[in-house]
């Protein structure tokens, strides 16, 4: 399965290498990833592919949002079927 | 990979605008419970229920960490209980109430419908004690729904249940006085009642229904609040259209946990039930969406218009979203359960009878309002036979929830808590209709009924 991981807030520096070393930590395969800052606002969005995650899902995405809990951003794990559902006909 | 904009737009729905699946209800037959042994029953009900949906909150759980979104209530509906208790006395209802209630609290569900009965057209024995059960059976247990079908559009209205009814709620509200009168926010009266509503108070698992069955509620107020704020001074066209994107929007998510939840707990997959849930939460308001289109506040003038807009335009964006829809469909306007309706009420613009207006063009109807613990019970029986018959007229479900709160009067408040939030005491009139309901007998059912 892929997910998609969200991390939104006040852009700081090591955002992205906190969230892709987390990534790696468990296993996730960044496939895509796109980030833009807008007004102070850092939005990060990044496909992994979980395959070959060393852990189950719940512990990944609680670890990687414990991760933007601890940088003060909002990290966010979901599957990519909700996006896939809400916006795709 | 996925648009980034629309990525943003739905971590913003769950974060900012309370987007949220408002429930997961299991439909459980219990036909196959039935015994002449009232101890056998009950074993079997509390066996069959736990056994159903022994994994139901687990699955849910589950649900959430993967897709993300919030599923607010976990819940069961059971068989109108009158048809798999037929035999039993007063008492014997009671007792099965509680071991409905003692399976909810096992499980972890929040509610468990179908203490129900089905009277449009005549009371059997076991209806008739079912009903008469009601107000021991909601002061006595904590989870369980009851709801009461006192008129359909092919029967006509049941004025006789209509009575009894206000008598039922006026006892609830008695027997649970010691809880603002609590009881009588798990009982609802309806005209058309559906099979598969997984909204509570009101739900029931239909005897055409299969052994089990998952069906979901959506929500989603404070997201069409925040469309039509962002679409500006637009025209109607242009508003309807907002709401329908939308509500397609919504309403997928809703269909995607219905099918996963379904195929996850072996069950099939029954309907979607397009809604707009409010709940007491900030931004979370159908009356906040009509104030939003224009109006100062929610009651006034143009009120039925725009809620006649925004349940069409809901309805028309989610049915292409879903496989199958069912329920009830439509906006909720239950007043102590919105902020916005609150306010409303309690600044004195949204009436009672603006409120009866109202569900002529939405879901459901008169949904959680609380009234003078002195209103007589043949005006709570009038109160529901006008509400009812715009539902029979109209080939629409309608519903009355309503609460006179003991020993509390206008200018007072009343505080469930919860979801259930709280609300002010709104006046009735004092002219009696004491002699229309106790004409007795049925009111005949509307000449567009003979469809054949």
């Amino acid at each position: 399965m892929k997910a998609v991981v969200t991390v939104i807030g006040r852009d700081k520096k090591g955002i992205i290498a906190a969230a892709s070393s987390e990534c790696a930590k468990w296993g996730a395969n960044i496939v895509d990833i796109s980030q833009t800052v807008m007004s102070e606002y850092f939005a990060m969005i990044m496909l992994v592919e979980l395959g070959e995650l060393e852990s189950d899902f719940r512990t990944f995405k609680e670890n990687l949002e414990n991760a933007g809990g601890a940088l003060g951003v909002d990290i966010r794990v979901m599957h990519e079927d909700i996006f896939n559902s809400m916006h795709r006909i | 990979m996925l648009n980034t904009t629309d990525i943003l737009e739905t971590i913003r729905m769950i974060r900012e605008e309370n987007l949220d699946i408002r429930t997961v209800t299991m439909g459980i037959s219990l036909f196959d419970c039935i015994s002449d042994d009232p101890e056998r029953l009950c074993a079997r009900v509390y066996d069959k229920i736990t056994r159903s949906a022994g994994r139901l909150v687990q699955v849910c759980e589950q649900l959430e960490a993967t897709y993300g979104i919030p599923i607010v209530n976990k819940r069961i509906s059971v068989t109108p209980i009158s048809l798999v208790g037929s035999g039993l006395d007063e008492g014997g209802f009671v007792r099965l109430a509680r071991e409905l209630d003692r399976a909810a609290k096992a499980l972890g569900v929040n509610f468990i419908g179908g203490f129900s009965a089905l009277v449009q057209k005549g009371f059997t024995k076991g209806a008739d004690a079912l009903i008469r059960s009601i107000p021991e059976a909601l002061s006595v247990t904590e989870r369980v729904c009851s709801s009461v079908n006192v008129a359909s559009t092919k029967a006509g209205i049941n004025m006789d249940a209509v009575r009894i009814m206000g008598e039922v709620v006026k006892e609830s509200a008695y027997l649970t006085r010691d809880r603002d009168s609590i009881g009588c926010a798990k009982l609802v009266v309806f005209a058309n009642i559906p099979e598969d509503n997984p909204f509570m108070a009101g739900a029931m698992h239909g005897i055409g229904e299969p052994d089990t069955v998952i069906n979901v509620g959506v929500s989603g107020p404070g997201v069409v609040a925040a469309a039509i704020r962002e679409a500006g001074q637009c025209d109607f066209s242009t508003l309807a259209e907002t709401i329908k994107k939308i509500a397609f929007k919504i309403t997928r998510v809703g269909q995607l946990i219905a099918s996963e939840a379904a195929k996850r707990l072996g069950v099939p997959y029954g309907i979607v039930d397009l809604s707009l849930a409010p709940t007491p939460a900030a931004g979370d308001s159908v009356a906040e969406i009509l104030e939003n289109m224009g109006l100062e506040v929610c009651g006034t003038h143009g009120t039925t218009a725009a809620l006649a807009l925004l349940n069409d335009a809901v309805k028309k964006g989610g049915v292409m979203a879903s496989g199958h829809v069912g329920g009830l469909s439509g906006a909720f306007i239950p007043v102590s359960e919105d902020r916005g309706m609150i306010a409303a009420a309690e600044s004195g613009v949204l009436t009672l009878e603006k409120l009866e207006a109202m569900t002529a063009v939405c879901s459901v109807g008169l949904d959680m309002i609380a009234v003078p613990g002195d209103t007589s019970a043949e005006t709570i029986s009038a109160i529901i036979a006008d509400e009812i018959s715009i539902g029979v007229v109209n080939t629409k479900t309608t519903a009355v929830r309503i609460i006179p709160v003991y020993g509390k009067g206008v200018g007072e408040s009343v505080e469930f808590g919860g979801l259930l939030g709280h609300a002010p005491i709104m006046p009735t009139h004092r002219e009696s209709s004491f002699d229309f309901i106790h004409r007795g007998g049925r009111i005949p059912a509307p000449i567009h009924s003979l469809k054949n």
